[in-house]
């Protein structure tokens, strides 16, 4: 075989997943390690266009685009905190992993965490991540300060919220899931925090009824609240957990000594082969009884460390492959609170299709922000994981997306890995306007993913 | 892109009039399908099938020219359909079956037979497989057949050319491995359509829906070869055992 072949696979060729690992395609990854290096890839763009990558973690095919050329932003790392102002400045590949381990001993916090600290800057602000206190602080692109993008014609632009001739593109960027430049750098305002711990209240509910009723009544008392559901149960049994940070008072004598330690355990992976089909009702239904067992029918002001609150899954390596070669999808939707029904419908459907989720969470979100594709909007949020593989789940996927439309709701990008084109215009009504950005910032066309086209983005 | 739960936006069909690939894109789930394109020669044929496929609400059915034996406009004819726009799937099922006595008295009857069913198919296969590995994804369906798991004295010519298509596909399913495309080959047996009409029927035949759903099934699984029905697998690795002198006397 000679070199030429168009067949023939290059040294940079990589199939590329979500977190989900269904629907691969390959893409030609580059790791730039200069911001210079994505804008002259980014001029450079052959047919199939550029898309920037971080840590991967989007479930569906948000950060993979077939044919294209991909950027594997975890290189460029670099970041600074300023104690002064209590912000970071990082380079968009910097992780929320490493930023923590940094400034938590300088008694700094990130303003918003996803479940998971595997999250790189630029994909927190492309997919305007929200965290456990959404209820309070909004999500993660309402504490950006600044940020430096690559847009389609190669020019890095500065954007600001509070600049008049640079606040669209800004708020366009701001969960536009990579499709309006390549953020390198980003400036976001931190949380002081007096120590490491958090105090956490845990309340084991006997049904679904009861757990969104403690939500509605006491959220707003927390800044933090989740709650875990027993997706196999039909009473919607669930286990709410709702915190702050630890003041020092709180803490023992022995933690005061330490106030601001911070570690993270490192556990094992999962094995790297497992059977479709292992997941099934009865090891769900077994896993989620202990779990829900685990935890106290009730206590206050119990002292939990930051990985445990807010990303135990983390414990876990790799625990995406559980699901077996066929992959699984995470369906996660906002609706407004008068249509609160749909938690319960969604899960007696998928309950119905025999589709097991051990990961189900609800929550509440406060008000939306600007940005016209940003998805959270006042109300409640529901996400659950189940296997890709399961034939009965496609239409009553779609049977629940009707739902949530009707009710004025939407689903995730970051999570969505089959819903309709015809949803998304339906459930983001400022669609045409975020297009008439993101045309003026790539108005060659350059930014593709396998997400946009498929949802006509 | 096929979807997380395997459902196809677009798809090209090449042998537009085929029975096999009419009821093949009938079984393909639907709710994200807005894009078919039949391509082939004209006839009533392509037309009714088209008409079919959009009675079914898909958004667009494309009837396009496409000659398989016209080797030379194939690179223009496949750009000029990706060009448009990803194709998820690629059902090759365009062939002949030809008349094996004709060829034995006419050998430029069997040079047609050879010309569409290998040599086109060589043809646009490859151009197609260029195509899909630049986009990064897709399937392409290739309708081989157990006819070309052994030749046969009643049908060689025609068993030749699918042994030659199968053993391109298999290679070419091996050149695209990593480059997110892949290849389904399909080794049907006899199958009650347009092409056997008036032949007598072998053991488990078949119909057109039964291929359809299989090749369906096949793709939501991944897999890279089946037989319709499966159980042919182990009838055709018999029949691959039969000492020459043997079955030469089977009856054909
Ligand atoms: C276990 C788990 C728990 C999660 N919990 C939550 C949660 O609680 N809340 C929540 O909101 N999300 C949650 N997520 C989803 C996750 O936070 C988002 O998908 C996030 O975008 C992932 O970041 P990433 O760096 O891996 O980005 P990727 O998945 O690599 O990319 C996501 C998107 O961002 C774009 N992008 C990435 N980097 C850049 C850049 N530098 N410039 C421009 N665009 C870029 C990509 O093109 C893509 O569209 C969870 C995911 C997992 C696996
Ligand atoms: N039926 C069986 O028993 C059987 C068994 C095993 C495998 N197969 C294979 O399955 C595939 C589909 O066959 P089928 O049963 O669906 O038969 P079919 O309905 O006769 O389809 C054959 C198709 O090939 C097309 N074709 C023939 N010559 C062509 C050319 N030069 N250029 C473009 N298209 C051309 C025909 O188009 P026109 O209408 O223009 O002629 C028709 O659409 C074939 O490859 C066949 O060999 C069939």
């Amino acid at each position: 075989m000679t070199a030429e072949s168009p067949l023939m696979a290059t040294d940079n060729d990589r199939l590329l997943t979500g977190w989900g690992r269904t629907a691969p395609s390959r893409a030609t990854v580059r790791s730039p390690s200069t911001y210079d290096e994505v804008a002259e890839a980014i001029q450079e763009a052959g047919p199939r266009g550029v898309l920037a990558r971080g840590l991967g973690r989007s479930y569906g095919d948000a950060a993979q685009s077939g044919g294209a050329t991909v950027f594997d932003m975890t290189g460029l790392h670099r970041f600074e905190l300023d104690i002064d102002s209590g912000t970071v400045t990082a380079d968009a590949g910097a992780s929320i992993d490493e930023i923590l381990r940094a400034i938590v001993p300088a008694g700094f916090f990130v303003p918003v965490t996803a479940g998971t600290r595997f999250v790189t800057v630029g994909g927190a602000i492309a997919a305007d991540i929200h965290g456990k206190n959404h209820h309070v602080e909004g999500s993660f692109g309402s504490h950006v300060v600044s940020m430096l993008v690559v847009d389609g014609t190669g020019h890095e632009l500065v954007l600001s919220p509070t600049d008049s001739t640079t606040k669209d593109m800004f708020w366009a960027t701001v969960g536009g899931m990579g499709l309006t430049g390549v953020i390198v750098e980003a400036t976001f305002r931190l949380l002081a925090i007096e120590t490491s711990s958090m105090s956490v209240d845990t309340v084991r509910c006997h049904d679904l009824d009861d757990v969104m009723a403690r939500m509605i009544e006491g959220d707003d008392d927390y800044r933090y609240s989740v709650a875990w559901i027993d997706s196999v149960a039909p009473s919607g049994r669930g286990v709410l957990t709702r915190g702050d940070h630890a003041r020092r008072e709180q803490l023992t004598r022995k933690q005061v000594d330490a106030p601001l330690a911070y570690a993270t355990p490192a556990l094992p992976s999962a094995p790297a082969f497992i059977p479709n089909g292992l997941l099934n009702s009865a090891s769900v239904r077994a896993f989620n009884e202990a779990w829900f067992r685990k935890h106290p029918k009730s206590r206050s002001n119990e002292i939990h460390s930051i990985p445990g609150f807010f990303h135990p899954l983390d414990g876990v390596r790799d625990w995406n492959r559980v699901y077996g070669p066929q992959g699984f999808l995470q369906y996660q939707f906002v609706v407004p609170d008068e249509a609160g029904w749909i938690v319960e419908r969604t899960l007696s459907r998928l309950r119905d299709a025999g589709a097991p989720s051990f990961l189900t969470v609800l929550k509440r979100f406060g008000p939306a922000n600007p940005a016209p594709l940003s998805f959270p909007h006042a109300g409640w949020t529901l996400a659950a994981d189940v296997p890709a593989g399961n034939e009965a789940l496609a239409p009553i996927l779609d049977e629940l997306d009707e739902l949530v439309a009707e009710a004025g709701g939407r689903l995730y990008f970051a999570k969505d890995s089959r819903q309709s084109p015809s949803m998304v215009a339906r459930t983001y009504p400022r669609l045409a306007e975020w297009h008439s950005v993101r045309d003026q910032m790539d108005p060659r066309g350059v930014f593709t993913s396998d997400l946009g086209r498929r949802l006509s983005l | 892109m096929i979807d997380a739960v395997g459902e196809p936006q677009s798809v090209l069909v090449l042998g537009g009039s085929s029975e096999i690939a009419l009821a093949t894109v009938e079984a393909l789930p639907r709710t994200r399908l807005r894009r078919v394109v039949l391509a082939g020669r004209p006839s009533a044929e392509i037309d009714r099938a088209a008409a079919h496929l959009g009675a079914l609400g898909i958004p667009s059915v494309e009837t396009t020219l496409f000659d398989a034996a016209d080797t030379g406009s194939h690179g223009a004819f496949v750009d000029g359909v990706f060009d448009d726009g990803d194709v998820d799937i690629v059902l090759l099922c365009f062939g002949v079956l030809g008349d094996q006595a004709e060829a034995e008295a006419d050998p430029t009857k069997a040079v047609e037979v050879a010309t569409v069913n290998y040599t086109g198919a060589v043809s646009v296969g490859l151009n197609v497989a260029q195509r899909l590995r630049r986009q990064g994804h897709g399937k392409l369906v290739v309708l081989s057949s157990v006819a070309g798991d052994r030749a046969r004295r009643s049908n060689y010519v025609y068993g030749s050319t699918k042994a030659g298509l199968d053993a391109f596909a298999q290679g070419l399913g091996d050149a695209l491995v990593g480059s997110g495309a892949s290849v389904l080959i399909v080794r049907p047996g006899m199958v009650r359509t347009r092409m056997s009409d008036g032949l007598p029927e072998a053991p488990m035949t078949t119909d057109p829906e039964v291929v359809g759903s299989a090749i369906v099934q096949a793709l939501r699984k991944g897999k890279s070869v089946i037989y319709v029905p499966g159980p042919l697998r182990f009838l055709m690795t018999a029949v691959k055992a039969v000492p020459r002198p043997l079955f030469r006397r089977l009856p054909q």
